[in-house]
């Protein structure tokens, strides 16, 4: 394996070469190590760098390794999104409120991945409280794209998309409340999957709206987003909305033919707010499966339009409420010398949330506020049903649906920062998703102008398995994974 | 003009399991600051609920005794506010969908009455922590063991007039919680608080005047005094013209009266929205009636089988039932006596003046239920007049042994014998002839309290150890005859 | 319904959150272009709908009652902002 295979291989191509000993966790890791070192002054993509700790767990990898006591994921790097709460290393949620939070407790998904054998390289770059779809509100600064760095990588878990892309981890989690794995992973050109809700425990994750928000996992190839899915999964007795049903074996059925299945094609995802380049881009792709042996089908979703106004009530409803706990009390920021309580809730408040977060928290503040409850909060909750309706219709006459994962490729920093209402537009394809609570997969399907679009595949609950089925079908009759930024034109 | 009182009580009971409602941690009081505070009871970030079966449990038994109508799917709801003993910005509760819908609970009073009270609901819901005011110069301690303390709060209609009424339903209401053992009903240490919603209308007015509510009331005399002191407060603004503002107030036993609270004064908007970090509980009839198989005999049943076996009025079997110690003690005392009525006014008369004044609770009681029984059948055998009975109490008390035995050595057995009674009456008579002269020229009205002269100087005689019916009669019989 | 800086300024209040008066117009703007966006549904017919609330059918899951936490206080103060003697401590409150 060579020197450059170290940082852009997939995780299942590094595996075995641990497993032949061709190469040694440390060795891989310390060549992730180096790939951060060199490029993320220019990306911003990781926000904190355990190198001692990962060393050390690589140490321990490749003890495991030698005695065979290792699984698929021994001493394969990862990087964490900082949402994720690490013990004893900081999670900040790219909030000035948490930037000196260091929780005692793992989540679900960092012990899971633990147990597994990865190696922790540190933490990745996010809009703050995960609220954006440009990593541009992050106190970190902004995250950029690895493909162009005049332009943003998506986001939220735009520092978790930009790493995998730019060779820092061949692994790192996301979460997606909205589109924030997805949308960065269709802009940055990575393998994204939100898994149905439910599916991953959402214990230990900071929360951004509970109904919505599902972790999952940002990787090279869609076989390792299924291996990194199966240590992630599985009922968790400290996460009550986690759901107690068997964990498929994802790996099995990955190289099952797909001749004969039907994949819808809702009408509603190639409307006048899609880019026409990348219309031809998804159709391209859509061919590819078709010459596989599915079936295209037309199919409806006559409230996608609406699930935008749907998730800006719901998701901001559920936010502002679970931010309230940060109030300078507890953890988090505390103004200074404050006069009385009110003055330390509102300054340790607006002091510690940046404006996005402020804006969100006023609109969910509003729509469960008396009078308006039923208009706003009530009336989206109706909706939301319609959405989920509409999905399951659609899914008695297919298996699968496909579409863009987000309207265009990476835009410009700064493009959208001033206007939040085509900043929301960005997660137009992918947040009804998360309405219905459904899983939804983003894998590269080629560039435009050198930079990525992004195939948005999505499944019926708890279907994953055909979600990657049909991923790693197109993987292995393309390439598009495969095509990789040159950072040579990265500062180092 | 008179006025009459409105009242509507809304209780917390906190519930005794082991741990809290949505955490492992310790559900104890007591405990320094912030030890049983675990990540999920500080709203940690990322931490989330997980709801407890025994609280779950415990609201289903209450909701069975009342005879309520349970929600078979019940919905915890987000109750959002700012205070620093709420940790997470919200209190998780139940707004729209609670575990417990409407109930009836029927209340003995003392006249022997029952007042019913319509329960509109009961929902479980986590505690908060508490704030340290006076430890920290210009600063407050906050101190969240208390937080995630499971809570069944209890809502009744407006159905008191009377602060009467009000403490009955709070007894009857402790009483069931320790007979379900869902609580250790511990008042002083707040296991069960009470807000009480009071207004006031002109007698014989339908319409509702403005409410002010008087929080966290944790005694029942304090909840007596708060009425009161509420109610006069009311019927003053109102005499001299004013309004009433709708405002949540507190009572200061130490001034004895009531306060508008500063911290409530801007009107609060709740937001209440059902919590997505819970899913909807779902009880079906299986699970409700495993629950109901193994309830305790509550105590309405128990007051109504100690009323027809044991021919006790309302009122006392009331009180006897007041807690299962109590009733236990009561049944087997009289079991064994054969005497119910008999023991029961004993138990409620000198066993529980006697208790009382040493500060003691029936389970600690000197006197075990077969002693006290022991006694009771020697009054009802008459070998004991009821002063010698409390002779005999004493010594019971303090540990002299069994009823005969104290009889035995005190020698405090009652005269019954009728030649040893003649011989006496007929020596008091012999020694008092004016007296008897006296008695029998007096109208027969008079003779009546004439008699009592004999008597007493009869039982003078006997170290009052004469059975007092039998003399009342030989002497009645003796003096008429001449 | 148009936005005025008196409804922002409101909500923020029940938010506990301030807004600096320089930035109130922008703010009372933004807020209120989200709400027209949001404002979309009132188009749609929900009549006798069903909120849904989480995306599964499914129902609570229960826990023993067993104490599995022991005494954390010392690791979860640790970033405490303010503590005295176990205490978490804030500015005087008045009840």
């Amino acid at each position: 394996m060579t020197r450059e295979a170290l940082t852009t291989a997939s995780a299942t191509e590094l595996s075995s070469a641990l497993k032949t000993a061709e190469i040694s966790a440390v060795e891989l890791t310390k060549a992730c190590i180096d790939a951060i070192s060199a490029h993320n002054g220019s990306i911003n993509a990781v926000v904190t760098l355990c190198e001692e700790s990962a060393l050390a767990e690589a140490k321990a990898a490749d003890l495991q390794l030698r005695d065979g006591t290792a699984g698929p994921l021994t001493g394969i790097p990862l990087l964490h999104k900082d949402i994720f709460c690490t013990q004893n290393v900081a999670t900040t949620c790219a909030s000035k409120m948490l930037a000196n939070f260091i929780p005692p407790y793992d989540a679900t998904v960092v012990s899971r991945l633990r147990a597994a054998g990865t190696v922790m390289l540190g933490k990745t770059n996010m809009d703050e409280f995960a609220m954006g779809s440009s990593t541009e509100t992050s106190v970190f600064g902004v995250t950029r794209n690895p493909w162009d760095l005049n332009c943003v990588p998506g986001g939220s878990s735009g520092g978790a998309a930009a790493a995998v892309a730019a060779g820092f981890a061949p692994l790192s989690t996301g979460t997606d409340t909205g589109g924030s794995i997805r949308q960065p992973a269709s802009l940055c050109g990575v393998t994204g999957l939100k898994p149905t809700y439910g599916r991953v425990s959402r214990l230990g994750i900071i929360a951004f709206a509970s109904s919505l928000d599902q972790a999952g996992p940002m990787t090279r190839t869609v076989e390792d987003a299924a291996l990194m899915l199966q240590a992630m999964s599985g009922v968790d007795a400290g996460d009550s909305t986690s759901a107690d049903l068997d964990v498929p074996d994802f790996t099995a059925g990955l190289n099952q033919p797909i001749a004969g299945l039907k994949i819808g094609i809702p009408k509603e995802y190639f409307n006048h707010n899609l880019d026409q380049r990348v219309a031809e881009k998804i159709h391209e792709a859509l061919d590819e499966l078709v010459k596989e042996g599915a079936e295209l089908i037309d199919i409806d979703l006559p409230h996608t339009e609406q699930g935008i106004a749907t998730y800006y009530i719901i998701a901001p409803a559920e936010a502002s409420t679970n931010l309230s706990r940060y109030d300078g009390v507890r953890f988090g920021h505390r103004c200074d010398n404050p006069q009385n309580l009110t003055d330390l809730y509102e300054r340790s408040r607006s002091e510690g949330f940046g404006e996005e977060v402020q804006r969100r928290i006023l609109v969910g503040t509003y729509a469960l506020s008396a009078g308006f409850y039923d208009a706003y909060f009530k009336k989206a909750q109706q909706v939301r049903r319609l959405i989920s309706e509409d999905f399951q219709k659609a899914f008695e006459r297919c298996d699968v649906i496909a579409g863009p994962a987000a309207p265009g490729t990476a835009f410009p920093l700064g493009a959208k920062s001033d206007d939040p209402l085509a900043m929301y537009l960005e997660d137009i394809y992918t947040l009804s998703v998360n309405l219905a609570g459904l899983p939804g997969l983003s894998i590269p399907a080629g560039l435009i102008d050198g930079m990525p679009v992004g195939l948005q595949l999505i499944g019926r609950s708890f279907d994953e398995t055909t979600l990657l089925r049909v991923g790693h079908r197109f993987q292995l009759c393309t390439n598009h994974h495969r095509a990789k930024p040159t950072l040579a034109g990265a500062k180092p | 003009m008179s006025w009459e009182v409105v009242m509507g009580l809304e209780v917390h009971l906190q519930l005794a399991t082991k741990s809290k409602i949505f955490s492992g941690a310790a559900n104890q009081f007591g405990a320094d600051p912030n030890v049983q505070a675990c990540a999920v009871d500080l709203g940690m970030p990322g931490m989330l609920p997980v709801l407890n079966s025994e609280a779950l449990r415990y609201a289903v038994m209450f909701g069975l005794a009342i005879d309520a109508r349970l929600g078979k799917r019940s919905v915890f709801d987000r109750k959002n506010y700012f205070y620093p003993d709420l940790p997470k910005g919200y209190q998780v509760s139940q707004f729209f969908e609670p575990i417990v819908c409407e109930g009836q609970f029927d209340i003995p009073m003392e006249d022997g009455s029952l007042f019913p009270v319509r329960i509109t609901r009961a929902h479980l819901e986590e505690d908060a922590g508490k704030s340290v005011h006076d430890a920290y110069t210009g600063q407050t301690g906050v101190d969240l063991n208390r937080a995630g303390t499971p809570l069944l709060e209890i809502v009744t209609e407006p159905d008191f007039r009377t602060a009467a009424q009000a403490v009955a339903y709070l007894k009857a209401l402790h009483s069931l919680a320790i007979y379900l053992g869902i609580s250790d009903g511990n008042m002083a240490e707040g296991s069960m608080r009470c807000d009480i919603n009071i207004s006031l209308r002109p007698t014989g007015s339908e319409a509702f005047g403005t409410r002010t509510e008087i929080k966290n009331v944790n005694s029942f005399k304090f909840v007596e005094k708060a009425i009161a002191i509420e109610t006069e407060r009311q019927q003053d603004v109102l005499e001299s013209g004013g309004t009433i503002t709708q405002e949540t107030r507190l009572y200061d036993a130490d001034k004895n009266e009531t306060r508008a609270m500063r911290s409530k004064e801007v009107a609060n908007d709740y937001r209440y929205f059902p919590e997505p970090d819970l899913l909807p509980i779902i009880i079906d009839d299986e699970y409700i009636d495993a629950i109901k198989g193994a309830l305790p005999e509550l105590p309405r049943i128990k007051r109504s089988r100690f009323m027809s076996d044991y021919e006790l009025g309302q009122y006392d079997a009331a009180l006897l039932v007041d807690t299962p110690t109590l009733a236990n003690y009561f049944e087997a005392a009289a079991i064994k006596s054969k005497a119910p009525k008999l023991t029961a006014n004993w138990i409620l008369g000198d066993l529980a003046g006697a208790l009382n004044r040493e500060n003691l609770e029936i389970g600690e009681s000197p006197v075990s239920a077969e002693a006290l029984a022991g006694l009771i059948i020697r009054i009802a055998d008459s070998t004991l007049s009821s002063k010698l009975a409390k002779q005999v109490f004493e010594g019971l008390w303090q540990h002299e042994g069994t009823a005969d035995a104290i009889i035995e050595t005190r020698g405090l057995k009652q005269v019954t014998d009728t030649g040893a009674l003649e011989a006496m009456v007929d020596q008091v008579i012999a020694n008092h002839p004016d007296q008897v002269t006296q008695y029998r020229a007096a109208e027969e009205s008079k003779q009546k309290k004439l008699v009592g002269f004999f008597v007493g100087q009869v039982m003078k005689a006997s170290k009052g150890q004469a059975n007092p019916q039998r003399l009342n009669t030989l002497l009645i019989s003796k003096l008429g005859e001449s | 319904m148009p936005t005025i800086p008196a409804d922002v300024l409101s909500v923020a209040q029940l938010a506990r959150l301030r807004i600096d008066e320089a930035a109130l117009d922008d703010v009372t703007d933004r807020f209120g272009r989200t709400l027209d966006l949001v404002a979309q549904l009132e188009q749609i017919d929900t009549e006798g709908v069903i909120p849904m609330s989480n995306p599964h059918d499914m129902q609570q899951r229960l826990r023993a009652d067993e104490v599995t936490e022991s005494n954390q206080r010392e690791a979860l103060q640790k970033t405490a902002p303010a503590v005295a003697d176990g205490f978490f401590l804030v500015p005087k409150v008045l009840d």
